[in-house]
């Protein structure tokens, strides 16, 4: 069964950051219950965030960072789990351009998640256990609702921007259509205003892969002291082969072998994309939680921010002031440009305020992660715009 | 941009930039077609503090706007003007792009339809260099401000300043202003009556209003 390949560690460190996170935490219950989109409502609840930089005296200099898929609080600060550096520190950070030195930067674990924020891993305070499946499906405007309330919490009225990328743009897109007054500017990358049928069916792949390992135990395997391991890695090496490009994967591992010097005639990792893949799947499972992957793949799947409004995306913008920077890249085939387009389109039709950029890389959708100096200079470019109209400072430092 | 040789100032203004920028009122919401690198965009935020937006359809220009701090898309005069709502902008904007979109009309359509007003800037095709080339050698004119062959021109629609006003005159627009301009974009401050300017100016920026 599964175990194997376990690093024990790294899982209690990931099980003792699920309830009590060593990044900042806020806790809402009473009146601050979270009313969910299907119905339910969850109180207590708690949302682990980051922040970077400081809030001005007219705190008008904060910006969001919405996090993808497998994503963290940990943008710019070492992930205490894995250790390693801030999962998109290129791009927020001294000098960035999403200046720490200039903006106050805040980012959340997602509602849903297992990195200190309320998901299926944390312990449910009505019975002590964690919750497993008994938490309600959430949504991504659950997700963003509860990022409202942290940014009420912490007394901000207004952000001057919102970012991210996938899953992080999807927000980002809800963020404006929910809270236009809100948002000062918004930059969803490789992103889409619903999520398509083609990437439904990989996140059921991955789903089913996580329910079909016998030790995901119906939800419960924390309990039961077991991890599906096996599933989870199947899951994660599916999906991330969705996160690069043909021609990347070509130029990185073309038919080569791993570690031999011809075919062994057997089903061991021959090719050097195998052990890779492998790799990805088994690291990934020691800092993430099954059931999470599961609930956060469904909020994905649920998004379709027209649906919200009468099956008109241009009636989700209207009469917005946010400025928006759109953004996809050419070789991304799991958010392909013209569904950035037809966000675009959509604000057009509603006038807004909009910038679009199809940036070529051949790196496929995790081209938003990686350097890309393209993309920094946009984005560099574009606050620079968004700040002067803000009456705040400008990103330092240069790209 | 189709291949004119427009002089700029001794700050890198374009003399047509100047004209057209002239045109635009203090604060408005303008969209500007065909951005290119942003300069109009810039003259126009930095000197009637306007509300701007651009469609550009190379997509490197595109980007190097974004870079700039610019509101730009990438998109194409032909197609993507269906997407705003009437009345979107006070101003829209038309530079040298006219002659090469694929069908004029219809674009000249959508620019009154979004916009309180156009300004549109077209090269005059019936300029006495043009009409000498035609008339004396029999051939499609080539000439250092119009340098393309037949085959290989991205200015597809040509049309003269006249033919100009009488579309605008199908389409119910009012010619609110005219300016007659020479190659290098110089305003022709000289008066004179409509057939002169189909003569003598190479290009001409009107300003309209449905």
């Amino acid at each position: 069964m599964s175990g194997e390949k376990e690093a024990p560690q790294v899982q209690e460190a990931s099980r003792r950051e699920t309830d009590a996170p060593s990044s900042k935490l806020a806790v809402f219950s009473g009146a601050d219950a979270l009313e969910l989109d299907s119905g339910a409502s969850l109180s207590p609840w708690q949302v682990a965030y980051e922040t970077y930089g400081s809030l001005n005296a007219d705190r008008s200099n904060a910006v969001m960072i919405c996090h993808a898929l497998t994503g963290d609080q940990y943008v710019a600060s070492t992930n205490p789990i894995t250790g390693k550096p801030g999962w998109w520190d290129r791009m927020v950070g001294p000098g960035r351009p999403i200046d720490t030195d200039r903006y106050f930067v805040i980012c959340a674990n997602v509602l849903g998640g297992c990195l200190g924020t309320t998901g299926p891993a944390s312990t449910d305070p009505k019975t002590g256990r964690p919750y497993g499946l008994s938490l309600p499906v959430l949504t991504i405007r659950d997700m963003v609702r509860a990022q409202a309330k942290l940014i009420d919490h912490l007394g901000i009225e207004t952000l001057f921007a919102v970012a991210g990328g996938s899953m992080g743009g999807m927000q980002v897109l809800q963020w404006a259509a929910s809270y236009p007054d809100r948002v000062f500017a918004a930059i969803p990358i490789a992103a889409s205003a619903r999520h398509s049928s083609q990437n439904i069916a990989f996140h059921e792949v991955g789903r089913q892969a996580i329910m079909a390992d016998p030790n995901w135990a119906g939800g419960a395997y924390i309990a039961k002291n077991v991890r599906p391991t096996k599933g989870l890695s199947v899951a994660r090496m599916a999906a991330h082969i969705t996160y690069m490009s043909d021609e990347s994967l070509h130029r990185k591992f073309g038919r080569n072998l791993q570690d031999r010097d011809g075919l062994t005639f057997g089903f061991d990792a021959d090719f050097q994309i195998e052990s890779y893949l492998r790799h990805q799947g088994m690291t990934f499972v020691d800092r993430f939680d099954a059931n999470s992957y599961l609930y956060v793949t469904r909020a994905m799947d649920y998004f379709d921010l027209a649906a919200e409004f009468g099956g008109s995306l241009p009636a989700a913008f209207t009469g917005t002031t946010t400025r928006f920077c759109v953004m996809s890249f050419t070789s991304d085939w799991l958010f392909p440009t013209p569904e950035s387009r037809e966000v675009v389109r959509a604000l057009n039709a509603a006038a807004a305020n909009v910038s679009f950029v199809e940036i070529d890389s051949d790196r496929g959708h995790d081209a938003f992660l990686l350097n890309v100096p393209e993309m920094f200079r946009t984005i560099r470019g574009f606050l620079t715009g968004a700040a002067k109209a803000r009456g705040i400072p400008a990103p330092g430092g240069s790209d | 941009m189709n291949g004119f040789p427009v002089t700029s100032d001794k700050n890198g203004v374009r003399g047509d930039h100047k004209v057209v920028a002239s045109l635009v009122p203090e604060g408005a919401r303008v969209l500007d077609i065909g951005s290119e690198d942003g300069a109009l965009l810039r003259l126009l935020a930095e000197t009637r503090r306007v509300d701007g937006r651009g469609i550009e359809l190379s997509q490197d220009g595109v980007n190097r706007c974004v870079a700039e701090g610019l509101s730009v898309i990438q998109g194409d005069a032909d197609t993507d003007l269906a997407d705003y709502p009437d009345r979107a902008f006070d101003v829209v904007i038309l530079s040298q792009t006219l002659q090469a979109t694929r069908d004029p009309k219809g674009v000249m359509q959508e620019l009154l339809r979004i916009g309180d007003q156009a300004i549109v800037s077209i090269p005059n095709f019936a300029h006495w260099r043009n009409r000498m080339q035609l008339l004396f050698r029999g051939r499609m004119p080539v000439t250092k401000y119009l340098p393309f062959q037949w085959y290989d021109t991205p200015n597809i629609h040509f049309c003269s300043l006249r033919d100009f006003v009488v579309l605008c005159g199908e389409l119910d627009a009012t010619v609110e202003k005219a300016v007659a301009l020479s190659a290098h974009g110089h305003k022709i401050a000289v008066p004179a009556p409509w057939w002169v300017w189909n003569i003598v100016a190479e290009q001409a920026v009107f300003l309209l209003r449905h």
